[in-house]
């Protein structure tokens, strides 16, 4: 039996109830769901709305206009890159173009098919002291150069490898 | 305050006595800074380590607590050089100290009182070994005031924080002063908006003040998003209370009873310590229902920004906290007069807020003898870039470039890390809604109408300092895509303008400029300025405008000659490989990815620019510095 | 002049008389300052930077939120103004797809004429239009997001004026758009189709779907006979497009025209309207004297029907079953001409002439099509109708004003005035008063239920009854009072609701106003043109009463109720995916679907504790790869909520103790 889709609706209904079905609360009560989804899909969005008395033409708004909110699934691994001022200009560009290139992410696509990494730019995630700095999930690493992160990923790689064996 | 209202005393008193037996303290860094380095690593070992030795340890302050307390702190402010570890009453401060070092800490410093040398700072001019904080000219520059106890005092840890003389000014606030005194208190400061603006505060809140009476509310912007800014997150991490002791005291003033302190999402630390610091402050009283024991509630809530750098501008702040789409509104109405949820609202920045307890406890006359005249206090800033010691400080208004660039942040350094005061070609001060200030204004003091004037902005405090090596159209350019990415899409000036003046630049650097785009940028330019909505918009063309009147000739070699001074911009480079260097070792023409350089071994090679990508590799590869791409 | 109240405009003293901001001042002053996201009715927006003015001492201040203050001194044109307004109409137009010989809002586009008037003579930047796809997908309304200018008036008016929400921006900066929830099509959405935000469009970006084409073609082909119905609301604005100012009723060119273009009918919807009094009437009078299904709604306006449906279903039983007028129209002429003329019925094509374009959705729906006849074959706005003048170069305002043909031609004051808001009632009223007292009032006109408030509420003496009346225009205000009904605050007998504000002369098929003042002339024009008709009752029309001797078995009789009623069914907001709770996974046997209802009412009355209860019982009798289990949005029976379906069988007020009947009774072990 499917524990899990259960546990999420159960969850997204408590999370709402939470929030006091507040219309307000709406932004809290999106965030709460994507952590637990990974991303806003289009169902729950919907109920969202219903639960909350909102068009769900308001809740699309509000979810695409905040670039914390995604409405496509993301990689285990999200992967963010400082390219705030300091970053940028010692170079963020080239963490990029190294870990776009690790990860075979071509034509603008962020996500790698095996859904393990997403890659994405963040306008500055306040460690300049550490720039060029990146983000992977909630950890941060800084200082870094292009083969700095690519060890990163090899590690993350070698970490996923010996957890499927 | 001789009169028992809240156990204020009780809970000092039993900090001290609890501390009493202490013998010596740890203090780790756990800002983020540090923390990425590993400062929480550093943390765990110590502890064990401390332990191992047979020495006493204290993690958590009890009654007949004594040996070694070890505790966390928020960020110290010098991010380079962490993990910091320091050590009282020694007064030492060890860097970059990893795991490793700790058993030789432990017994060294803590058991046999010596200092371990090569773990102290090393001042790169003159290659001195400094002891502490009192020693590193770094903190010696500096004024911490709003800084003070960040980096010092256990954040998470409410009783150090009273023990300290916390939350006193707000129960002064609240049971002893009216909110029409408290206005003029801040008036008489000369307390001016930390968040850009430099709007007075005691303005502010006079003209929410007398709004008729009913609901009010009080919001907290740490909603910082200027690229290559952090002290507003280095203080709602290092010293929270501080934020709610200020909104206590600003609620007070206006006659406001709730509140939100909106941070953003990145800073995940920032959120956790701030709601655990309203969940102590709740607990023992401070918030809530009655706050002090007096008449007055006062509740407050974290609201957790989603990404957009736009929700900074107030208006757009209200919408979001409504559960809104972060779009601005046209004022007036000001929030002052009609704001969350159409009730006057007051929004101060993190750093203003934190102010103002000093301001209280201290006195206003204290606040003014600091600064400039028309800009009293100290100033806290990022300072990044290319310079030595990058992280984050705290000056008196009034003190000049040269002595943050060169006395405190240690001097420019050149694009191979080497101190090379020559290098220095200007600072980028207010982020993306600032602009740049080169040699010239280097010995001007630091106020908010001097920077104004002189086509800059303090903004919410990143100082950004750039060498040589940098392009002043890629960094424009680089900002504009920064507003143009953020722009919430409203007004057409910001929207359709920002998108049109990144076009312009990026035809400038990809070399298909001509004589009309610097006239159509400045104009579009300043009609953006003019005429958008809010602030975001007002400011975006600043980092354009302000290159532009400073590096003109820099923008005109990209138009007309189509090059690049600093060899940055990638389409205008052409490669080329000095004969008179090139030995002929063959490394470059391997590591090109698409076979454009050509050549005998041992003798001089070539390129072949029809084929080649300018991707920069032969650069990068050559070790005779014989490929250039100026 | 109170020099203390007046401000300064272009060196003009103008006195400030309580306005709001500075625009409305400036437009008073006859001054038309620019602006394209500013309407008095909706909330100050200031996204589109025009109505910028210099204000002398304070520099630039836009218009729209800025009140005036006494002796403000205002500069309107400023070179520095007219270069900004330059390069934000250069900065729209690089954003906008340039195809203005072609787009449906060509001769009536507020970017166009701006461009025209700023004397913009290139545009300067670089397009940056991304070619969109057109949205044809609604019956009424067309979107072309390559038109759009992002001002924000259509979310607006949809969300404040009609609390819909059908529209709203999604995403950020450059790629901001206007779209209707998930980037869907706007047909698959909640959107009522009153086309108010085409009315507010300042651009072609959405506007009513054009059937012009579609009526040429038949109107060319011999083989029909083509049948105008024109409503009453036309005949009072489309003067207005001829140059006539608003209000002028052209009645008689209008039909004069129609023939012209070669309709062999000219009828009158006014004639259905007087229909629709006399059932409607007989409809309430029943219902108020058994005290049931009230209030009663009334039921001419489909976007208002749609809105019902859609968000009160509950309350559907106490929607007026009379179809609209211009429903009744189509199915009676089909039937009536055919049998006069000899003509079989799919060789009749009905045209409407209207104000509205949720009409032409209406004339979709199911039930008024049989056998792939629709009852009404196409609809035309107002506007629609004048292009078809103006492309065949008619000197409209010259022509002999002609009359409608007979029987369908022939009306009363009553049918006239439903064009504006609270003419039913007042219709309504004329024969209810009638009926209930026995006796005809001295004056046919019902003043009180008269005016401008889009929200009127009154109660009147009629004998020894009291008749609480509600006359409500514009959904929001309509849904407000629907939950006063709803939550026993205020009880009324019967409400008239029209969607568009004003009633259908303000309607979104109409010439495009956007003064206040035009509605209002149109309406005084259509109770001014009502006094000159002989007759001012729908029982008095002799047209009407020879159809219920022959054709309809008399009032409320069998085939009245045929041809002239219909049903209403719940809708969901949007066609949504239910969403999996639980999957039995891969089985042999086809799993049992159990769905739960989550729509607003339900989930109120207790689907999710209900839901739990179900999942325990799966877990507890091990049930989990025998049955799928979801959570639905809307079986569509609020009332009667939670409710559940498993396999083909619904559970209205269903208890955890009716599924394991059901779950045992199915052998589920």
């Amino acid at each position: 039996m499917d524990k899990e889709s259960i546990r999420k609706f159960e969850y997204i209904f408590e999370i709402v109830e939470r929030n006091g079905r507040s219309p307000a609360r709406l932004i809290p009560i999106l965030q709460a769901v994507q952590e637990q989804y990974r991303y806003l899909p289009e169902e729950v969005l919907t109920l969202v709305a219903t639960a909350l008395g909102l068009s769900p033409a308001k809740v699309f708004g509000v979810a695409t206009f905040y670039s914390h909110f995604t409405l496509t699934p993301k990689g285990k691994y999200l992967i963010r890159i400082c390219d705030g001022t300091a970053c940028h200009v010692k170079r963020s560009d080239g963490l990029l173009a190294a870990l776009r290139e690790k990860l075979r992410l071509r034509d603008g696509s962020a996500t790698t098919p095996d859904m393990l990494f997403t890659l994405e730019t963040v306008s500055c995630l306040g460690a300049c002291g550490l720039a060029p700095a990146m983000v992977v999930n909630d950890e941060v690493h800084g200082q870094l150069t292009p083969e700095k992160a690519v060890a990163l990923i090899d590690e993350l790689l070698r970490k996923e490898d010996e957890n499927d064996n | 305050m001789t009169t028992e209202k809240l156990g204020l005393e009780a809970i000092q008193a039993a900090y001290h006595k609890k501390a009493s037996g202490l013998t010596s303290r740890i203090i780790i860094c756990a800002g983020t800074g540090c923390v990425a380095n590993g400062s929480l690593k550093v943390y765990d070992a110590l502890c064990a380590a401390i332990a191992a030795a047979g020495l006493e340890l204290t993690v958590e302050l009890k009654e007949e607590s004594g040996g070694t307390h070890v505790s966390r702190s928020g960020c110290q402010g010098f991010c380079q050089m962490g993990p910091l570890v320091t050590i009282l009453p020694h007064s030492i401060l060890y860097t970059k100290v990893q795991p490793g070092d700790v058993p030789e800490i432990v017994e060294e410093t803590l058991r046999a009182g010596r200092v371990v040398e090569r773990l102290l700072y090393e001042n790169p001019a003159g290659g001195r070994r400094c002891r502490g904080t009192d020693d590193i000219p770094f903190y010696t520059r500096q004024h911490r005031y709003v800084l003070k106890k960040c980096g010092i005092i256990d954040p998470e840890d409410i009783a150090e924080y009273i023990a300290g003389g916390g939350y006193a000014a707000a129960r002064k606030a609240v049971l002893d002063m009216t909110g029409e005194q408290l206005c003029l208190e801040m008036l008489d400061a000369g307390l001016r908006g930390r968040g850009g603006g430099g709007f007075p505060t005691g303005m502010k809140w006079d003209m929410a003040r007398k709004q008729p009476e009913g609901k009010k509310y009080i919001i907290c912007n740490g909603d910082e998003g200027d690229p290559g800014a952090f002290m507003d997150r280095s203080v709602m991490e290092g010293n929270p209370h501080s934020v709610i002791e200020g909104m206590i005291i600003a609620g007070r003033a206006i006659g406001a009873d709730e509140g939100y302190i909106y941070v953003r999402a990145e800073y995940p630390l920032a959120v956790r310590r701030m709601r655990k610091a309203l969940e102590d402050a709740r607990s023992l009283g401070i918030l809530g229902d009655a706050v002090f024991r007096s008449q007055l509630s006062f509740n407050l809530q974290v609201m957790e920004g989603a990404g957009a750098f736009v929700c900074g501008e107030e208006t757009a702040m209200i919408a979001s906290i409504q559960g809104s789409r972060g779009m601005p509104m046209p004022k007036p109405p000001f929030p002052v007069q009609s704001g969350l949820w159409g009730r006057p609202t007051v929004i101060n920045n993190v750093e203003t807020l934190a102010s103002v307890p000093l301001i209280i406890a201290g006195g206003a006359a204290a606040f003014r003898s600091m600064g400039t005249k028309n800009s009293p206090g100290t100033k806290t800033f990022a300072v990044t870039g290319h310079v030595a010691n990058t992280g984050l400080i705290e000056v008196p208004f009034g003190t000049t470039l040269r002595e943050i660039i060169f006395d405190i942040a240690g001097g420019v350094t050149a694009d191979d890390e080497t101190i090379r005061n020559d290098a220095f070609k200007a600072v980028q001060i207010g982020g993306p809604s600032g602009g740049c200030l080169t040699e010239k204004d280097l010995d001007l003091p630091l106020d908010f109408d001097n920077l104004q004037f002189a086509g800059a902005m303090v903004g919410s405090g990143g100082l950004v300092v750039m060498n040589s090596g940098t392009c002043m159209v890629g960094i424009a350019r680089f900002f504009m895509q920064f507003t143009q990415n953020e722009s919430c899409g409203k007004c057409v000036l910001c929207r359709e303008g920002t998108r049109q003046m990144l076009d312009l630049l990026d035809d400038i650097i990809e070399g298909r400029a001509d004589s009309s785009t610097l006239g159509l940028l400045k104009d579009l330019g300043r009609c953006v300025k003019k005429g958008s909505l809010c602030g975001l918009g007002k400011t975006a063309p600043n980092p354009v405008l302000s290159t532009l009147a400073k590096f003109p000739d820099e923008y005109m070699a990209h138009v007309e000659q189509k090059y690049c001074p600093t060899g940055r911009c990638r389409a205008l480079v052409k490669f080329r490989i000095l004969p008179e260097y090139c030995k002929g070792c063959m490394l470059c023409k391997k590591k090109c990815p698409v076979g454009a350089i050509t050549g005998e071994k041992g003798a001089p090679h070539e390129i072949n620019l029809a084929t080649c990508i300018k991707c920069g590799v032969c650069i990068e590869v050559c070790r005779l510095k014989a490929i250039t791409g100026a | 002049m109170n020099a203390k109240n007046t401000m300064t405009i272009d060196k003009t003293v103008i006195p400030i008389e309580g306005e709001k901001n500075i625009l409305e001042v400036v437009r008073k002053a006859g001054i038309d300052l620019p602006t394209f996201c500013y309407h008095s009715e909706l909330s100050v927006n200031g996204a589109c930077r025009l109505c910028m003015v210099e204000v002398a001492g304070r520099g630039l201040m836009w218009a729209c939120s800025t009140p005036p203050e006494p002796g403000m001194i205002i500069q309107t044109t400023t070179q520095e103004i007219r270069e900004m307004r330059k390069i934000i109409v250069e900065l729209l137009l690089a954003s906008h797809e340039q195809a203005c010989p072609t787009c449906a809002k060509s001769a009536s586009c507020q970017l166009q004429a701006l461009a025209r008037k700023l004397g913009v003579k290139s545009v300067r930047y670089k397009p940056k239009q991304r070619k969109m796809p057109l949205d044809m997908s609604s019956d009424s309304l067309m979107r072309d997001p390559n038109k759009c200018v992002l001002c924000g008036d259509c979310v607006r008016i949809c969300a404040e004026v009609q609390s819909v929400g059908a529209i709203d921006f999604a995403y950020r900066g450059a790629q901001s758009a206007v779209v209707p929830c998930f980037g869907r099509e706007l047909g698959k959405v909640e959107c009522v189709n009153c086309g108010q935000c085409a009315r507010v469009c300042p651009t072609g970006a959405i506007v009513p779907k054009p059937e012009v084409e579609d009526v040429w073609r038949v109107l060319d082909d011999t083989q029909y006979v083509v049948v105008a119905q024109v409503a009453p609301a036309v005949r009072v604005a489309l003067g207005e497009l001829f140059g006539l100012d608003p209000g002028t009723a052209v009645t008689g060119q209008m039909v004069a025209a129609l023939r012209k273009l070669g309709f062999d009918r000219v009828f009158d919807t006014s004639f259905t309207a007087d229909l629709t009094v006399i059932e409607e009437t007989h409809e309430f009078l029943e219902r108020f004297k058994k005290g049931e299904r009230l209030p009663q709604f009334t039921s001419c306006c489909p976007a208002w029907v749609k809105f019902m449906e859609q968000y009160y279903p509950e309350l559907l039983p106490n929607l007026s079953s009379c179809r609209s007028p211009q429903q009744m129209f189509g199915s009676l002429c089909k039937e009536m001409l055919s049998a006069e003329l000899g003509v079989k019925k799919e060789k009749i094509i009905v045209v409407s002439i209207m104000p509205c374009t949720a009409k032409k959705s209406e004339a979709r729906r199911p039930e008024f099509e049989h056998d792939g006849l629709r009852d009404v074959d196409y609809v035309l706005t107002t506007q629609e109708l004048a292009q078809m003048i103006d492309e065949a170069g008619m000197p409209f305002n010259n022509f002999e004003p002609d009359s409608f043909d007979m029987p369908f031609g022939f009306k009363t004051g009553a049918g006239i005035i439903f064009g504006n808001s609270g003419g039913v009632s007042e219709a309504v009223l004329r024969l209810a008063v009638e009926k209930i007292t026995g006796a005809r009032p001295q004056q046919c006109e019902i003043l009180q239920v008269r005016g401008n408030a889009e929200v009127r509420e009154l109660e009147l003496k009629v004998g020894d009854k009291n008749l609480r009346l509600a006359i409500v225009s514009g959904l929001g205000n309509a849904r407000n009072i629907l939950e006063k009904v709803k939550s026993g605050e205020a009880a009324y007998d019967l409400i008239e609701v029209m969607a568009c504000p004003g009633g259908c002369i303000g309607g979104a098929g109409q010439p495009v106003y956007r003064e206040q003042n035009v509605k209002r002339s149109r309406t005084k024009g259509l109770y001014d043109h009502e006094t000159l008709m002989q007759l001012r009752h729908a029982q008095d029309n002799p047209f009407v009463q020879g159809l219920y001797k022959t054709h309809l078995d008399g009032i409320g009789g069998h085939d009245a109720h045929k041809l002239l009623h219909t049903g209403y069914q719940s809708r969901r907001r949007s066609s949504d995916e239910d969403v999996p709770v639980h999957t039995a996974g891969s089985t042999a046997q086809e799993p049992l679907e159990i769905s739960v209802c989550f729509g607003t009412s339900c989930f109120l009355r207790g689907s999710q504790k209900l839901m739990h209860d179900i999942l325990d019982h799966i877990r507890e009798h091990d049930l989990g790869r025998k049955v799928d289990v979801r959570a639905s949005f809307c079986f569509e029976q609020c009332d009667r909520g939670p409710t559940v379906r498993i396999g083909d069988e619904i559970i209205h007020k269903c208890t955890i103790e009716n599924i394991e009947a059901l779950l045992a009774k199915k052998k589920l072990k």
